[in-house]
């Protein structure tokens, strides 16, 4: 099993934060790797939040390469986060020359792009890199998208942050994730590590999802280049949530409706019954059979988490006004929010999906049964 | 037959019959009951005749012979009554005093059932036993990293979609403006596919029937049956329960007259219409009902005249391509019931059963595709049809299902396979290849007539006399005498058992790879097989 921390607070912290809340939850995880995910960011990223910033991993030549290809595309770097790593690194994580951070500034011909047309090109700027680095072994991306900071390592969590002197002001963020993994069936390949992200959705997850064949046949086929990857049976979460909301414009409560439809007897009863009928039909290929614990960010910062239907994973969501946090275990949940009522925390089951939105003052459950927000 | 008689090409001893019957004159009470039962004449009273010779033991004594008589069973050798194995000859003997052996031998009748130049045909299956299916493993047991679920206790959602599937976007879009979407059924994965009033005993039917009610509202399973080529009896189709049935119509369009005329009177939408193109057992060839089973009951509910036999036509008389077929029969049986039920076509598993899915898919009235693979059964076909005829299932149910992920339509057309399907009597294992493979749900046919009913048939050629209205269980006949033998209420009770354990064994394949919240359509990395190239042609994991 791996372990999952997530935390939106009103003012940017530390992702060393996460990361230390994670080695609380060690005996989840076995240190074979972390991913980071860092949104609505603080220090110089707040001045340019438009500016997409791309995360990766390079070697010096993947460099080279990059900088050509953005040069030739038109793009200028805006800010740049250099992380300068020690000589040696410590056990089981490997050598890299550059951890890229660099905002952009969009090409001029780029101007009149409507924030659809933006959305595309981003995609298709970060899949097009992805490709070239997997032609030479150069180059590892993992988001392109402003305002969003991705970081993925093999090795243990806490270690690598340290190595990667993470605990620095240009990282401090309002919204975090983190994933300590716990390596399953999937060589350790970067691309397998959580968060996963895709058009200012991203999400990661525990445990591991048994429909994840007909699942990923679903998505390639949709006819979408950002549908693609999976090099880890999670990737389909992130990727439904987009599907859902993008495609067919559905709220986040719908979500679990997709993924973990309710049964006949209880849609009978259940306010939305038609349309819920029709979406347990149309997206039956959707529905992932678990068990997972997934953790989301929605592209307006809120977070949320849901359960399969076996609800077998862990899971809970507490904080205080503020500053919430939503933890694998409670004693993440305790290291990073002491001072909460600890009687509020909750343990989200097989119906309910809980959401902290950007405001960031209180825990919302919804639960399947309750009537759908209308479709927008 | 004397030494010195002629003898016929087609003349056989008891030595070159397939089955041998094997009789114990010391057991045997001369009660006449095994030649009073058998379907096929096959034994008649014998009276032999039996040297006896007395050795006299005394030096001056004579020897002599006397020749004495004595009553048994004899076996006949003319190929017309050759025995075919059914044994109800043991199963009515109070003393086991007889029962057919198999021969040790390929027999020799096989080249004389041919007759007046008829080539031989009967009823059964495909005489080819074991099949790929058999030998599919479900190898992704959810072990620690996902626990396994207990298949006893945990909620499974055992259902599949019968229907034209919107893709979501469109769904979505048509149920915000109210547009028209396809009716789709929710339904037990396993269907009893397409017997006909006709090919079945009244007894069968009824039975079926009862126990598909039974289950619908008894027990909560969703089980629909298909009615095969024959029409469906009046009170059914104006009784609730037709919603438990799928009507079908085929080549011969029999008991359809009186079908739509009683659509103004039904009370129920039925399930679905199915349209029979081919069937596995014979493809490309029509339905047969032969002369021996039209009696008048028959003949009525089929619109026929009594004691002809009922070829149907190998094609639809009115139609010549697929888009005739799309056009005319599937979009008028759609209005027909006012386009809220689904209709789709049955085609006999074919290497061009991709060329008529490509053309379902532009299709929106199209509700689906059933296949009906190699091994299917059938109530009467030449032999040849039978055993040489058709496509295997598994393949053609695996390409149709890629075929359909490459275009993104998976979910909007289900595939429906038969024909093999508990062939072995593994039919919970092979439905659940299948589905994995990516069907939607699984009909099946001849498994049902032996749980249900205790049909004798085998893939090695035992029984197989379907056609000719003689089914010694009284499954397949219409002869009171015989059906009277099959107790409706037991077939009903059996036919719940069946699906039942058949139930529970499907949770105790799924709750070991971790699903439950949907049935595992195409969910191939479950699958492996020790056959290499089978690995590589149907996509799954090659496991030794």
């Amino acid at each position: 099993m791996c372990r999952l921390f997530a935390m939106t607070s009103e003012t940017p912290v530390s992702p060393m934060i996460a990361l230390e809340a994670m080695d609380v939850m060690r005996e989840g995880h076995d240190g074979s790797g972390v991913g980071l995910f860092l949104r609505d960011l603080g220090g110089p990223f707040e001045e340019i939040k438009d500016a997409p910033i791309l995360s990766g991993i390079f070697s010096e030549a993947g460099l080279r390469r990059l900088d050509t290809f953005m040069m030739d595309v038109g793009f200028m770097t805006k800010y740049k986060i250099t992380i300068k790593v020690p000589k040696k690194p410590p056990p089981g994580v490997p050598k890299r020359d550059i951890y890229l951070i660099r905002a952009y500034e969009y090409p001029e011909e780029w101007d009149g792009y409507t924030q659809a047309a933006l959305n595309e090109k981003l995609l298709e700027i970060r899949l097009r890199l992805r490709a070239m680095g997997e032609e030479k072994h150069d180059m590892i991306v993992f988001s392109f998208w402003p305002d969003v900071i991705m970081l993925k390592e093999i090795g243990d969590p806490l270690q690598v942050a340290n190595y990667l002197k993470l605990d620095r002001k240009e990282l401090h963020a309002r919204v975090i994730m983190a994933q300590g993994r716990q390596n399953t069936n999937y060589a350790i390949n970067l691309y397998a590590c959580h968060p996963f992200f895709i058009q200012g959705y991203a999400s990661m997850t525990n445990g591991e999802c048994t429909a994840f064949t007909p699942i990923r046949e679903f998505l390639l086929s949709r006819n979408f280049p950002g549908y693609s990857g999976y090099q880890s049976d999670s990737e389909v979460f992130t990727h439904i949530l987009h599907y859902t909301q993008t495609r067919l414009g559905l709220d986040i409560s719908a979500y679990k409706h997709v993924i973990t439809p309710l049964q006949d007897a209880d849609i009978a009863n259940h306010p939305n019954a038609d349309l819920l009928t029709q979406l347990k039909q149309s997206c039956r290929r959707l529905i992932i059979d678990g068990p997972n614990c997934v953790i989301g960010c929605l592209p307006d910062h809120s977070l949320f988490m849901v359960q399969d239907r076996k609800k077998l994973r862990p899971g809970v969501v507490g904080g205080r006004p503020g500053r919430y946090a939503f933890s694998s275990e409670i004693c993440g949940l305790d290291f990073a929010v002491p001072d909460r009522d600890k009687s509020q925390d909750f343990q989200p089951m097989h119906l309910d999906t809980v959401i902290v939105g950007p405001a960031r003052q209180e825990v919302s459950i919804c639960s399947q049964t309750q009537p759908l927000a209308l479709l927008h | 037959m004397q030494p010195n008689a002629t003898i016929s090409p087609s003349t056989l001893s008891v030595k070159d019959l397939p089955w041998q019957i094997l009789w114990h004159k010391d057991k045997c009470t001369l009660c006449g009951r095994c030649t009073a039962v058998c379907p096929v004449n096959a034994i008649e009273l014998g009276v032999f005749r039996k040297r006896r010779v007395e050795v006299s033991l005394a030096p001056q004594g004579n020897s002599a012979s006397s020749f004495e008589v004595y009553h048994g069973i004899r076996q006949k050798t003319d190929p017309a009554y050759a025995c075919v194995g059914c044994a109800t000859c043991s199963l009515v003997c109070p003393n086991d005093a007889i029962f057919p052996m198999r021969s040790d031998e390929a027999d020799k009748l096989r080249y004389h059932i041919n007759r007046g130049g008829q080539p031989r045909s009967r009823g059964g299956r495909r005489n080819t036993p074991g099949g790929i299916l058999d030998q599919i493993k479900f190898i992704r047991i959810s072990m620690l990293t996902d626990p396994a679920l207990d298949a006893g206790r945990h909620e499974f959602e055992m259902r599949t979609l019968l229907g034209r599937i919107l893709p979501p976007e469109q769904n979505l879009k048509f149920v915000n403006e109210n547009g028209w979407i396809p009716p789709v059924r929710e339904i037990y994965p396993l269907i009893i596919g397409g017997m006909s009033f006709g090919a079945l005993s009244p007894n069968m039917w009824e039975g079926l029937q009862m126990g598909v009610a039974y289950l619908n509202e008894e027990m909560g399973m969703p089980v629909r049956m298909c009615t095969g080529e024959g029409g469906c009896p009046p009170r059914l189709l104006r009784s609730p329960f037709l919603k438990y049935v799928i009507l079908q119509i085929a080549s011969g369009y029999f008991g359809w007259d009186e079908i739509i005329h009683a659509i103004p009177e039904m009370v129920e939408d039925p399930c679905a219409i199915e349209i029979k193109y081919g069937q596995g057992a014979k493809p490309g060839d029509g339905g047969l009902l032969m002369w021996h089973k039209v009696n008048r009951l028959i003949a009525a509910i089929r619109g026929v005249p009594a004691g002809v036999s009922l070829p149907s036509p190998p094609t639809h008389q009115t139609q010549y391509s697929i888009e005739e077929s799309v056009a005319k029969m599937i979009q008028s049986m759609c209005m027909a019931w006012g386009f809220r039920v689904p209709v789709y076509p049955k085609i006999s598993a074919t290497s061009t059963a991709m060329a008529v899915l490509n053309n379902l898919t532009r299709n929106p009235y199209a509700a689906g595709l059933a296949i009906d693979g190699e091994d299917g059964g059938t109530g009467a076909a030449y032999n040849v049809s039978m055993d040489h005829m058709g496509h295997p299932i598994a393949t053609n149910v695996r390409d149709s299902y890629l075929n359909l992920v490459k275009v993104g339509m998976q979910n909007e057309i289900p595939i429906f396979a038969g024909g093999g399907a508990g062939k072995s009597g593994n039919l919970a294992a092979n439905a659940a290849a299948l589905i994995m493979l990516g069907a939607s749900g699984v009909q099946t046919g001849k498994y049902i007539m032996q749980a249900a009913a205790g049909c004798l048939g085998s893939e090695t050629d035992r029984c197989n006399i379907c056609n000719i209205g003689r089914c010694p269980r009284g499954i397949t006949s219409q002869d009171p005498r015989l059906y009277r033998r099959l107790d409706v209420e037991q077939v009903a009770e059996r036919v719940v058992d069946l699906f039942l354990a058949f139930d529970t064994e499907l949770k105790k394949i799924m709750a070991p790879l971790g699903r439950s919240t949907a049935l595992p359509i195409g969910m191939s990395d479950a699958l492996g097989i020790s056959d290499y190239h089978a690995a590589q042609r149907l996509d799954i994991k090659y496991v030794v």
